[in-house]
């Protein structure tokens, strides 16, 4: 076995450009592995681990360089995998040369070319992140800022400035929003309409807006605001921005609002607002109390999917009804016939950080504690890297995420953790979310497909595959076909992450009992 | 009219810095769209960066 690396000083490329590179090299012959990453901590670190990267070269690279770690049979293969990744580099150099899209160097260069552009997406490495959405602000475009690893500090900066001037400041951490139509970062193709949402979660907010759609009401505007715009230590600055903008627009007839309980402050500011709104408001504060929203004259929801069902029900001028529960009896006595005796735990791999913890409080309420990477106290899971018990992991959490593309993106993490899961003995049920949309995967179905065939064909046990899509058949990778490809490989596709999460429990529970 | 309200009312002209995929998008719309090959300014240098971005200000 040979071992080759190499760096390029301050080359530049995002992480999605880099996963192609890596995944072409890794299937050149006689390559066992093969990584194309900048130069971070965490990726030196991963590198070192999988032994395509030594110690001595790691010391001399810095974030700014491109590193190439390559293990082969040979000379000839590692000659052959450099020859590939040449072919990449000029590949790119020239696709980038014969595009006759609109591209610029700069921000500024890109407004003089536009003329009067209003808006800005930007997902750059978070410490550089900051710096160009201000400027993108100062150049009166309004921002969805999709990195992370922003500092609290330069959001507050961001959101004051963004106040100031009335611009929107989706963001930091904000995938998703709908603007006037446009879809932009990760979003889905949903009918027009007369709701508009603001949401400080992401996959919260595209499980809403597909659902409302597919329930026959249609989207306005879906606004962002990034998870921590409802802590004490932002305050709710595009929260209350974004609300009033949506009392204003004469499109909207009904506000939805989809968080995490946002700190008291901020909570009674959110409420000191919307009273004084003459339209009706669902607030769906995921594990929060009801009576957080009592007398405050808005319906509160407990789930994703109570909150679509009741702002489409107010938006076609009916009073919110309760949705009645699904009859899964036989399906839950089905899959039960086929565990053996040590059968007893779900195991979740999101890559919706909304859409996992919105299971997790349902999976709690039925059957007890679950460990999570986004869980608190009791049941934080410390190593993330080893489930116990019931466990549900938001893959799309920094730790996966540092350098690397998000599971949205890129499959591959939990496809290898799917066929890891699988080989546990305890574990009877796997849950699972398979989002589309722009951004995402091309095919997210067909990569969880492979990894239960993959893990079917290694595991000891039968283990039930609950997946929810969440997606539309408009979304380019259309959700009816997506869901075939998943029903063809023995999973239960299931209508909406809350009813997955249900299946599960009733699945488990009984079990125990 | 506030800018927020003039933007729900007005067509997207968008500018994007960072994943490609984002542009792609844009263009799949039919959006109005430029992308920006960014690098890291002062070859990612922090400390000349925090001095640009001094000077800047």
């Amino acid at each position: 076995m040979v071992m080759y690396n190499t760096y390029k000083q301050n080359a530049y490329y995002d992480s999605v450009t880099l996963m192609l590179f890596s995944s072409k090299l890794a299937s050149v012959e006689g390559i066992k592995d093969a990584a194309v990453m900048m130069g971070t901590d965490h990726n030196k670190s991963l590198m070192m681990k999988s032994g395509i990267l030594t110690e001595e070269l790691a010391r001399s690279i810095t974030p700014n360089d491109l590193v190439i770690g390559i293990r082969g049979e040979g000379d000839d293969h590692i000659q052959q995998a450099l020859k590939v990744l040449e072919e990449q580099f000029e590949n790119k150099r020239q696709s980038v040369a014969g595009d006759e899209r609109i591209r610029a160097k700069t921000l500024e260069s890109a407004v003089k070319q536009l003329g009067n552009p209003n808006f800005a997406v930007i997902s750059l490495p978070g410490k550089f992140a900051g710096d160009e959405a201000m400027k993108a602000m100062k150049n009166g475009m309004h921002v969805l800022l999709f990195s992370d690893n922003v500092s609290i500090e330069e959001e507050n900066r961001l959101k004051d400035y963004a106040v100031e001037h009335q611009l929107l400041m989706m963001g930091p951490d904000c995938g998703t929003a709908i603007v006037n139509g446009a879809a932009l970062g990760f979003a889905n193709v949903v009918p027009q309409g007369n709701i508009g949402v603001v949401a400080a979660a992401g996959t919260g907010l595209q499980e809403v807006s597909v659902l409302i759609g597919r329930m026959g009401g249609g989207i306005s505007q879906a606004l962002g605001t990034g998870g921590r715009d409802v802590k004490e230590e932002v305050g709710g600055k595009m929260m209350l921005l974004a609300l009033n903008a949506l009392n204003n627009d004469p499109q909207t007839q009904v506000i939805g609002i989809v968080s995490k309980p946002p700190s008291p402050s901020v909570m009674q500011r959110i409420l000191n607002l919307i009273q004084n709104f003459q339209k009706p408001v669902v607030a769906c504060f995921l594990g929060g109390d009801e009576k957080l929203v009592a007398g405050a004259g808005v319906v509160a929801a407990e789930t994703l999917r109570e909150a679509a069902s009741y702002l489409v029900d107010l938006s076609q001028g009916r009073q919110p009804q309760k949705l009645p529960d699904e009859d899964v009896d036989g399906i839950v006595a089905g899959e039960r016939a086929k565990y053996a005796a040590s059968q007893r735990y779900v195991r979740g791999l999101y890559s919706g950080g909304s859409l996992c913890y919105e299971s997790m409080l349902l999976l709690e309420k039925e059957i007890g504690g679950i460990y999570s990477n986004i869980a608190h106290g009791e049941y934080e899971l410390k190593d993330v890297e080893s489930s116990k018990g019931n466990t549900l992991i938001d893959m799309g959490d920094d730790y996966f995420t540092d350098g690397m593309p998000h599971p949205m993106i890129d499959p591959r993490l939990r496809a290898e953790r799917i066929k890891r899961e699988a080989q546990d003995e305890s574990v009877a049920v796997m849950l699972l979310d398979c989002v589309l949309g722009y951004g995402a995967h091309e095919n997210p179905a067909g990569a969880i497909a492979d990894a239960i065939h993959a893990a079917r064909g290694s595991g000891k046990n039968y283990i039930t595959y609950i997946v929810s899509v969440c997606g539309t058949d408009a979304d380019r990778q259309n959700r009816g076909s997506q869901e075939k490809i998943l029903r063809d490989a023995g999973a239960i596709v299931m209508p909406s992450n809350q009813q997955a999460a249900l299946l599960a429990a009733k699945i488990l529970k009984q079990k125990a009992e | 009219m506030n800018e927020i309200n003039q933007l729900f009312d007005s067509k997207l002209i968008c500018v994007n810095l960072g994943l490609e995929r984002f542009f792609e998008a844009m263009c799949d719309q039919n959006l109005r769209a430029a992308h920006v090959d960014w690098k890291p300014p002062a070859g990612g240098d922090v400390r000349l960066m925090e001095i640009l971005r001094k000077l800047n200000s």
